[in-house]
This record gives structure tokens, C-alpha cells and sequence, in this order.
């Protein structure tokens, strides 16, 4: 009974398995197309001549290929009246998210670390009391930090941009670390202490070799979060000083004139480029820091 | 005896360099709160920026602030102006017809797109990157690109007219009862690849043997799916709705770079409102008001989230 030698049905169950299999890659693919469509339609006309795109929309395959959009967008197009094209902009967004990222980065480690290996009386509640910073929307806090950046004579730099960055970081960073720190055991730190080593010693020595899987997902996730960051920097810094964000929404967006489709795809695409490579090439880590920051 | 002996040599030490002892002292209980003290700069931060900052815009919102901030306490005026507004009527109902449909949307994109991708597919890597990427991509960038792909004169209906079919019509941006559907498209394109993420996650944690001996006794994989795979992620479906329902009412630069929130408001959204509040029209109380709204509205989904959370480890931690 068991070894059949004959199944009526085996082959009409192998016809239905490809169909399966068939029908398993179309739809992947159909959406693979969606995800894809707008990436392609943007790479593809910041090569090709305007004519060309008024005549027959940013959609088709070009008929002219031209590389001097890319220039332009990036050092001689106009943005709100000033003519240096998206560079300086790409620079402010540059000096921002590097050293805010890399504060916010230092401090969420060191908070991660004593949250979960040097936890005292009421620890717990400072955590939860950070971990409020993850959820609380930018609109509650925008009125405040205009105030405090006043104060601080920060406005409209980059460095109170920085600052704004730093302390909304911090919930992250310090949650991503605390929660991977807690798979290190504790008996490793115990018996460093024993040993005589104390907190700075047990961090550098023992918690800091085992943390690059973390700090890579950290690092990864602030610089994107705050490289793509809008409200904060367009509230809290105008013309010159503005992110890159704020300047794309200055340049596509300024009404009148025509449309200069392949110069703005340009301007979109290097706005766009420094995550889109991180992703590219730490994409696993990317998804490992979604994974862990969503679930733990 | 050897104990002893050391705690002679201690005490002998102690009375024989008094000042000394005090400086070791104060170290080892510097020592002692060394965590403490430095978790303290942090904390000191992030309690501002949390409880302060908040306290102060509700404050503010309770103050009949125009343009600069004033302390003059008026009650909850402004919240009962900003129920009037139309354009705050407007911009809620936008957020629950968003709302709903980007989040079951991205669900189920989601879910559907992970339990492919878990057949044993070829490429999985490059599947996975590809419905990933958007989320790297800012929000103003995707906002700005499927602008010109919704716009009639320069996306897909420019497309299709030059292939020859010049009465087709896709105008939904420019249309004040479709625009909103072209947010719930673009909100999809972002967040559907997060969402797969997590589920595939998930599915690849559910136990294989269980799996097996489901296949062995003859379960359609559909069944299998139904009963035994989905049930057993059910903590990331919750987790993947607090977190997109938390997205959709934060929503901002997405609209903004998509819509501007037009034609006219159609498309506007509570977070842009509050923005038109506080830095275009000086009504910063108004602004307030509707930030603290916004706070509510993320209170109510995260809270019970996060007690339900706790409330089901401790119930763990007392089976296991």
C-alpha cells in the first residue's frame, strides 16, 4: 500500500506544483515592479534632455542621455534664491547626522550598559521613563526646543539641530543596547568584578569588544532616521542652514516655473543616495535592528 | 586567625593614615554610584525632553498664546475652537480613512509577500531587498517621486496616452475625493516591506517540527497556515499594528511632499495641522492643542500595547 508504483495523480500534482511555483514568482515579480517602478522612472530621467520628458511624461525608456544634470543638481541649480545647487545642503546634512549619530550612538551603549548590568533601586523606571522619547511625536516638543535652542543661541544652526537629534536618539539607542546587552551573562560580569574590575574597566574590556553587531544596527538606524528627518529641520533652520530634506521640498515644490524634471531627479537621487547605499550594503543589519527593535 | 590578622593590619592602617581612609572612602562611594552618575546626564535629558517639553505644550495649549508664547491661563478654549475647525474635521477623518486603509494594506501586502518569500524561493536575498529599500528612502523623497507619477501630465497617465489610448484618465492627485487614496498607495510602497520583514521574521520562528508532523497528517499547506503558522505569530501582528498605526498618525513630510495636503485640504492630516498652526498662521495654542491631540491618539494605541506586553512577560515568567 505504502510504495505505490503507479499515482493517478502524481502527475497532474506535479503540473499543479509548477503552476504553483508559476504563480509564486509572478506575483513577486508584479510586486517587485511596483517597489521598483519608482526608483527606475527617477534614475532614468535624470539622464534625459526635458524635451524629451515634457513630450512624453517621465515614463519610457529614454530616447537621450545626457550627464550634466547630475552637476547641475548638485552645485549651480537654484534653490529658493540661492544658486550653489543641493551641495551645501548635502554638507549640512552631513555635519548633522554624523555627530549626532555618533553622540547619541556613545551615550545609548553606555545607558544600554548600565540598564542591564548595573541596575539599581528605580532603573527600571528611568528605562521606561526614556523609552516614552521612542513614541512621542515631534509636534509636542517643537514649541519647547524653539524655546531652548533660543536660549542656548543654537537657532537656525547646526549644531542646536544636533542637539534635537541627540535627545530624541537617545531613547533608541539606549533601548537597541539595553536589549542586546541583556544576552551577555551576567556571571561574565560578575566575575570580572571579582576580579577587581570595575565599571569602566568591565565596559571596555568585556561589554565594548562584544558590541559591534549593535553598534552597527545603532549607527545604521540613527543615520538614517536622521538623515531623512524633516520636521525638526525645517522648523528649526532656514535658507543656507536648512537639511537636505527641507531643501527638497523647497526646490521641487517652488510653484511657478516650470518643472526641470531631470535636474530634480538628480537632486532627489543624492538626496536619497547616502541611505540608499547603507541599506545596499548593511542591509542585513538593517533588518536585524528592525527585528530586534520592533519585537524585544 | 588569618582573617584576623588582616582585619589588625586594616584597622592599624586606618588609625595610622586618618585622611587617607576619608579620600578612599568618598572614592568607593563615587564608585558605588558610578552608574548613576552617569546615566545621570541622559536621564536629565530625556526627562526634559519627555515630561517637561510636554508639560509645557500642554501648558501652552491651555494659554491664550497667539504668535509668542503667554502664560495667561484661558482652559481648554482652544481645544473646543479646534473641534470647530473645518479644517481640523477635515484633516482627522483624512487620518482614520488613511489610517485603516495603509494599515491593513501594509499588513496585508505584508503577510502575503512574507509567506512567499518563505516557500523556499530562489533569490530570497534579492526578493527581500527589493520590497525592503523604501524604507530607507525618506519620506520627502517618496513623497516627491510618486507626486510625478500620480501628476496626469508627467506619470502614468501621461504613459499611457503615448502608447496611443488618449482617453485614459488616472487623476486621482488632482481629484479632492481620490487624492487621499494616492497617500494610502505611497504609504503602502514604504511600509509593506517592513511590515514582510517582521512577518518573515516571525514565520521563520514557528516551530518546523510542528510543520512536519502537520504535512505528514495530510494538512493543505493553506490549513497548516491557517492553524497552526498565524496563530503562532499572532505578538508580531499586534507589534507590526502598533507600530504602522503609530506611523500613520505621525504622518507628516509624506503628504507634504505627496499632496502639499490638497487639492485644497482634502488630504491634510493632523500633524500637518498642527504645523499650519504653530509656524504659518502664530495661533500657537491652536497647535498645541492639536499636538496634544495627537498625543492622545498615539496614547491610546501604545498604552494598552505596553501593558499588555508587560502584563503577558510577567504571566511568562510565572509559567516558566
Amino acid at each position: 500500500m505504502a510504495n505505490v508504483g503507479y499515482d493517478p495523480f502524481a502527475t497532474s500534482g506535479g503540473g499543479r506544483r509548477r503552476a504553483a511555483r508559476v504563480a509564486i514568482y509572478g506575483i513577486l515579480g508584479l510586486f517587485a515592479a511596483y517597489y521598483l517602478l519608482p526608483l527606475v522612472v527617477i534614475v532614468l530621467n535624470s539622464f534625459r534632455e526635458l524635451s524629451e520628458i515634457s513630450r512624453s511624461g517621465l515614463i519610457g525608456f529614454p530616447q537621450s542621455f545626457s550627464l550634466e544634470y547630475w552637476p547641475m543638481a548638485w552645485s549651480s541649480f537654484c534653490v529658493g534664491g540661492t544658486c550653489k545647487g543641493i551641495a551645501p545642503n548635502f554638507f549640512n546634512s552631513l555635519y548633522m547626522t554624523i555627530p549626532a549619530t555618533i553622540i547619541s550612538t556613545a551615550f545609548g551603549a553606555i545607558n544600554g550598559y548600565i540598564l542591564s548590568k548595573w541596575r539599581f533601586r528605580g532603573s527600571e523606571i528611568i528605562f521606561g521613563a526614556m523609552l516614552i522619547g521612542v513614541f512621542l511625536p515631534g509636534q509636542m516638543v517643537l514649541l519647547p526646543w524653539a524655546f531652548v535652542l533660543g536660549k542656548l543661541n543654537l537657532t537656525n544652526t547646526l549644531w542646536g539641530l544636533v542637539l534635537v537629534h541627540t535627545v530624541q536618539g537617545l531613547s533608541f539607542t539606549t533601548l537597541f543596547c539595553r536589549n542586546y546587552y541583556l544576552s551577555i551573562p551576567d556571571d561574565l560580569i560578575k566575575a570580572a568584578r571579582i576580579d577587581g574590575a570595575g565599571f569602566w574597566r568591565i565596559f571596555r574590556r568585556i561589554v565594548l569588544p562584544l558590541s559591534p553587531p549593535i553598534l552597527i544596527v545603532t549607527v545604521i538606524w540613527q543615520f538614517t532616521g536622521i538623515w531623512n528627518e524633516f520636521l525638526f529641520g525645517v522648523v528649526f533652520s532656514s535658507g543656507q542652514q536648512q537639511p537636505i530634506t527641507a531643501a527638497l521640498i523647497a526646490l521641487t515644490t517652488a510653484g511657478t516655473s516650470v518643472h526641470q524634471y531631470n535636474v530634480e531627479a538628480a537632486a532627489v537621487l543624492i538626496a536619497a543616495l547616502p541611505t540608499l547605499l547603507i541599506y545596499f550594503f548593511g542591509g542585513r543589519y538593517f533588518i536585524r535592528g528592525l527585528t530586534q527593535g520592533a519585537i524585544k | 586567625m588569618s582573617q584576623e590578622g588582616l582585619g589588625a593590619a586594616l584597622s592599624s592602617q586606618l588609625s595610622t593614615a586618618p585622611s587617607d581612609t576619608r579620600a578612599h572612602r568618598l572614592r568607593d562611594r563615587i564608585h558605588g554610584i558610578t552608574p548613576q552618575l552617569v546615566l545621570a546626564p541622559s536621564f536629565a535629558a530625556s526627562f526634559v525632553y519627555v515630561f517637561v517639553f510636554s508639560a509645557w505644550t500642554f501648558y501652552i495649549s491651555l494659554s491664550n498664546s497667539s504668535l509668542l508664547p503667554t502664560y495667561d491661563f484661558v482652559g481648554f478654549e482652544h481645544y473646543a475652537s479646534l473641534w470647530q475647525n473645518r479644517r481640523w474635521n477635515v484633516a482627522y477623518t483624512n487620518l482614520f480613512l488613511f489610517g485603516s486603509l495603509y494599515v491593513a494594506g501594509s499588513m496585508a501586502l505584508g503577510l502575503l509577500l512574507a509567506i512567499l518569500i518563505d516557500q523556499r524561493v530562489r533569490g530570497e536575498s534579492v526578493w527581500r531587498t527589493i520590497y525592503l529599500y523604501p524604507l530607507a528612502v525618506s519620506f520627502v523623497v517618496t513623497g516627491t517621486v510618486w507626486h510625478w507619477l500620480f501628476s496626469p501630465t508627467s506619470g502614468v497617465e501621461a504613459f499611457v496616452h503615448s502608447l496611443g489610448w488618449e482617453s485614459f484618465r488616472f487623476d486621482w492627485i488632482t481629484d479632492r475625493d481620490m487624492a487621499i487614496y494616492t497617500v494610502v498607495i505611497t504609504g503602502i510602497w514604504h511600509a509593506s516591506g517592513f511590515a514582510m520583514a517582521l512577518f518573515l521574521a516571525g514565520l521563520r520562528s514557528v516551530d518546523q517540527d510542528l510543520i512536519k508532523a502537520a504535512q505528514i497528517d495530510g494538512a493543505s499547506m493553506s490549513r497548516i497556515y491557517a492553524r497552526i503558522v498565524l496563530p503562532a505569530i499572532r505578538p508580531i501582528f499586534l507589534a507590526v499594528l502598533v507600530i504602522l498605526l503609530q506611523f500613520a498618525i505621525k504622518t507628516f513630510d509624506l503628504v507634504l511632499a505627496l499632496t502639499v495636503g490638497g487639492p485644497g485640504i482634502a488630504t491634510t492630516m493632523p500633524a500637518i495641522v498642527v504645523y499650519d498652526f504653530m509656524f504659518q498662521r502664530g495661533q500657537i495654542a491652536e497647535g498645541a492643542a492639536a499636538a496634544m491631540m495627537i498625543l492622545l491618539a498615539l496614547t491610546v494605541v501604545v498604552v494598552p500595547y505596553a501593558v499588555w506586553t508587560v502584563w503577558s512577560r510577567r504571566r511568562e515568567a510565572v509559567d516558566g
